[in-house]
């Protein structure tokens, strides 16, 4: 349990291999190309992060926004007087302490609950920002000025994803992940074994929300200038939900199967047939539901074992006759 | 007589205006195999409920070692040494069975982790008799398996008191031997059990003692054939015309 | 202050109309429908559109929107829901697929509406007379709405509480197992639940479209405040539905009147985290087991 597979070291090695591939892309186009893996990085990192409390607790976070949009508006508030690195560290704890905050509030009670709590958080905290904002400056939008350009966000973003997959294995070899595992299971038994599961399923939405504070705090560069309407983007909380299903939450890197074909086709939706997207939306949320309920990782997984079973069903029949 | 590790003092739960145990008080002493009984809808599993802090009493205390505990949250009282199995077996579907025991070990009173836990998940594997087949999926067991991994995870706790709700009901008769054998072994090494039961052969040959329930009420308490020729238990159990 | 009380009052008759609608296809038909909005806003359009074209007083109206919206919200859980509950292992299960497909049918029916009538705002001229209680004048459009949802909201206490009909369906709401037990047909039951809920959220949005600017994006936010004078009522729950549309619409009208009209869900919110925090099993539940 503590030491590692000969498969977990080879698995670690193509993914430090296929990183130090990825973060190449710079020097190869810096246009169009640069910009597609930045989105990819970005919603990598955000469903990765978010699978990582909603992928074996159920609940279906719609937070998102709201930790990515205090991460930026971290960075926006201050950039002109503090260290961008530190910036990065107080969105974190930003969007860590309001996960916590909502954790105590709902997480003690069912998904339903949940659910609809985070629907409207992250406009209820644009609310208070732009009350804020108005109240106490005179400006409704921020600038953010630094010498970052799209490749350094972008390896910034790619180290990001990789900190979320390596604390995503750690946590799933911790006791953490395996109580993660029996609250999924059955939150009965868990309570019954000795497991706070109200605490474990805190812990986790702010380890998940953390990330995403992060990955809001180093995007505020590439937008520039900052209005709360853009940061608080409610409709990153939903990207995010269809593109972690789409690829399926079971595996760590299942959404990343999600993300890559569907950041594309977003991209070509957007630039093609944007008065279309809400729609696009749609049909993928009840694609997702009545075609591919396990993602799209959970249904190469059922063929696969289908095929196993098959193939070792096969010599035993043949035995038989 | 050994010490007293669990003590039910004037417990009562109410839902609204139904009184589910009304002011129920026993004592099970350490090493002991008390079995709780009564007709269906009597209160047992309430009271088991209770205990376990799957319920928090209305009024009442229950003490574990002299430290209350009613009040506490399930996991608390699980840590301090209450392991449960549940009416209808719940086994984790998705893990194999040594995960299963592993979880009563890892989160448990023992708070073991890697190697040792899971040596220890084999290991009781082997003594509730399913020796080698910790990997299996516990979902592809049949049903007294699924019930010996249930136990096995009880146990794996290192529990102070033992509490199996109904833990013989839906055994064959051959099944049913080897489970009362089991829980008469797990008892003999020491584990102090309280049994909600319905077997009546089970609780005269495993019981030193028994509680009797009927509509919430403690009714009658003492060693197994005293009480279940008590009339008012027989009355409980059949009705008044029979009695 | 009583100008606060009354406006606010005005407001809630409406808002508990959507409520009871989203409370109904919560509490019988178990779908926690987050395209409740939709049915909301396409009930302001339709509204808008007999009374510019067809000169169709909104009040009136409803006599065509209730039953087109009963029709459409019938169809909806036929087709899209149904199949969700029948294939639901568990009631977590269910809640997760119905939270996402009606995510799904959220989207789809925005960026239909969208497409039609773009993002920009409505309103249109009804009854805009000065009425006077208590020494303030009001919008007359108002108290007409508020009157119509109050008339709407006693009809279907009747129904739920005097019909056989409205008895099948708070039998589902406690129990289906023994609901199909004592011979109540529980998915037609359901199906009708989800189509009445969706009849009444229509209304409200009718009601809504008389005094209210409105666009084919705000759906999301009603859901929202639907949601949580549900869950501050207690899901399932008449009364408490209708009197936490009540406390919503004063807290909402005093918060923006009073502080500033940008933080009416701020407002909202506080009100939730009370609930979720003190009563989550809504004003008049009962501790469950």
């Amino acid at each position: 349990m503590t030491r590692l597979s000969q498969k977990e070291i080879a698995i670690g090695v193509a993914a430090i291999l296929f990183l130090a591939l990825a973060a190449m892309l710079p020097f190869v186009d810096q246009g169009y190309y640069l910009s597609l893996a930045v989105n990819i990085t970005l919603y990598a990192a955000l469903c990765t992060a978010w699978t990582l409390f909603s992928g074996p607790t159920h609940y279906v976070s719609l937070a998102t926004a709201a930790f990515f949009g205090l991460g930026t508006y971290a960075v926006a508030l201050w950039v002109d007087v503090l260290p961008f690195p530190l910036l990065v560290g107080f969105g974190a704890v930003a969007a860590g302490a309001l996960a916590a905050l909502v954790g105590v509030a709902t997480l003690r009670l069912s998904g339903v609950y949940f659910v609809i709590f985070t629907l409207g958080l992250a406009e209820l905290v644009r609310q208070i920002v732009t009350w804020a904002q108005g109240k106490f400056t005179t400006r409704m939008g921020l600038y953010v000025f630094t010498d970052l350009r799209e490749m350094h966000i972008y390896w910034m973003l790619l180290a990001l994803t990789a900190l979320v997959f390596l604390t995503g294995w750690l946590i799933n070899r911790s006791r953490l992940g395996f109580a993660m595992r029996i609250i999924g299971d059955d939150e009965t038994v868990a309570r019954h074994s000795g497991i706070d599961t109200a605490k474990a399923k805190i812990a986790l939405f702010v380890i998940s929300g953390a990330f995403i504070g992060i990955a809001g705090a180093i995007c505020a560069p590439r937008y520039g200038y900052i209005q709360a309407t853009t940061a608080f983007n409610p409709m990153t909380s939903f990207l995010v939900v269809i593109m972690a299903l789409l690829g399926g939450t079971k595996r760590l890197w299942g959404p990343i199967v999600g993300v890559i074909p569907f950041v594309i086709l977003m991209d070509f939706i957007t630039v093609r047939f944007s008065n279309y997207m809400p729609i696009a939306m749609g049909l993928s949320f009840l694609a997702i539901v009545f075609l591919l309920p396990q993602g799209v990782t959970g249904r190469l997984e059922q063929v696969w074992n289908r095929l196993q079973s098959r193939r070792t069903a096969k010599p035993a029949a043949e035995k038989a006759a | 007589m050994s010490a007293v590790i669990l003590g039910v003092h004037a417990a009562r739960k109410a839902f609204g205006g139904l009184v589910a145990v009304n002011d129920v008080s026993f004592e099970v002493r350490q090493g002991e195999l008390l079995g709780l009984i009564g007709p269906n809808g009597s209160g047992k599993t309430t009271m088991l409920n209770l205990i376990s802090g799957a319920l928090k009493p209305t009024t009442g205390e229950i003490a574990l070692e002299g430290e209350r505990i009613s009040g506490l949250s399930a996991h608390r009282i699980a840590r301090k040494g209450v392991a449960r199995t549940f009416q209808l077996v719940r086994v984790l579907p998705s893990m194999s069975a040594a995960q299963n025991v592993m979880a009563g070990a890892v989160f448990g009173r023992r708070r073991l982790w890697g190697e040792a836990a899971l040596h220890l998940s084999h290991e009781l594997l082997e003594r509730v008799g399913l020796k080698g087949r910790g990997d299996m999926p516990v979902g592809a067991m049949t049903y007294i398996d699924q019930k010996r991994v249930e136990l096995a995870r009880a146990l794996a706790s290192d529990p102070r008191v033992l509490l199996l709700d109904e833990w013989l009901a839906g055994l064959n008769p051959s099944e049913l031997k080897i489970g009362i054998a089991l829980i008469e072994q797990v008892n003999r090494e020491g584990r102090t059990i309280i049994m909600v039961e319905h077997v009546m052969d089970a609780i005269r040959s495993l019981c030193g003692r028994c509680v009797v329930m009927s509509s919430g009420v403690k009714i009658a308490e003492g060693g197994v054939d005293e009480t279940l020729s008590n009339p008012e238990v027989i009355r409980a159990y059949l009705g008044d015309d029979d009695a | 202050m009583t100008q606060i009380l009354v406006t606010g009052i005005l407001l809630s008759g409406t808002y508990a109309l959507i409520a009871l609608g989203l409370t109904l296809q919560y509490g019988v038909a178990r779908i926690m429908n987050l395209a409740n909005g939709e049915t909301l806003v396409a009930g302001c359009f339709i509204a808008m559109w007999l009374f510019a074209t067809l000169t169709i007083n909104p009040v009136v109206g409803l006599l065509i929107i209730a039953p087109a919206a009963f029709a459409a919200n019938w169809g909806i859980y036929r087709v899209a829901l149904e199949p969700l509950v029948k294939r639901a292992k568990s009631r977590g299960q269910l809640e997760v697929d119905s939270i996402l497909a009606t995510f799904g049918l959220l989207f789809l029916f925005q960026g239909i509406m969208l497409l039609t009538f773009g993002g920009e705002y409505f309103n249109y001229t009804f009854l805009a007379q000065r009425f006077e209680i208590l020494g303030s004048g009001y919008g007359l459009n108002r108290v007409v709405a508020f009157a119509a949802a109050v008339a709407i909201a006693v009809a279907l206490y009747f129904f739920l509480y005097r019909t056989r009909h409205g008895t099948a369906m708070r039998a589902v709401a406690v129990d289906p197992k023994s609901a199909n037990l004592v011979a109540i047909d529980v998915a037609r039951t359901a199906a009708i639940a989800f189509a009445l809920g969706g009849a009444l959220t229509a209304c409200g949005g009718a009601l809504l479209s008389t005094f209210y600017t409105f666009n084919a994006s705000m759906g999301v936010v009603f859901t929202m405040k639907a949601l949580i004078i549900v869950i501050m009522g207690g899901v399932g729950d008449v009364r408490g539905a209708v009197l936490a549309a009540l406390i919503l619409g004063v807290a909402e009208t005093a918060v923006a009147s009073l502080i500033d009209p940008s933080l009416t869900l701020a407002a909202t919110y506080t009100l939730f985290i009370v609930v979720l925090l003190f009563r989550p099993q809504g004003m008049f539940g009962r501790q469950t087991t």
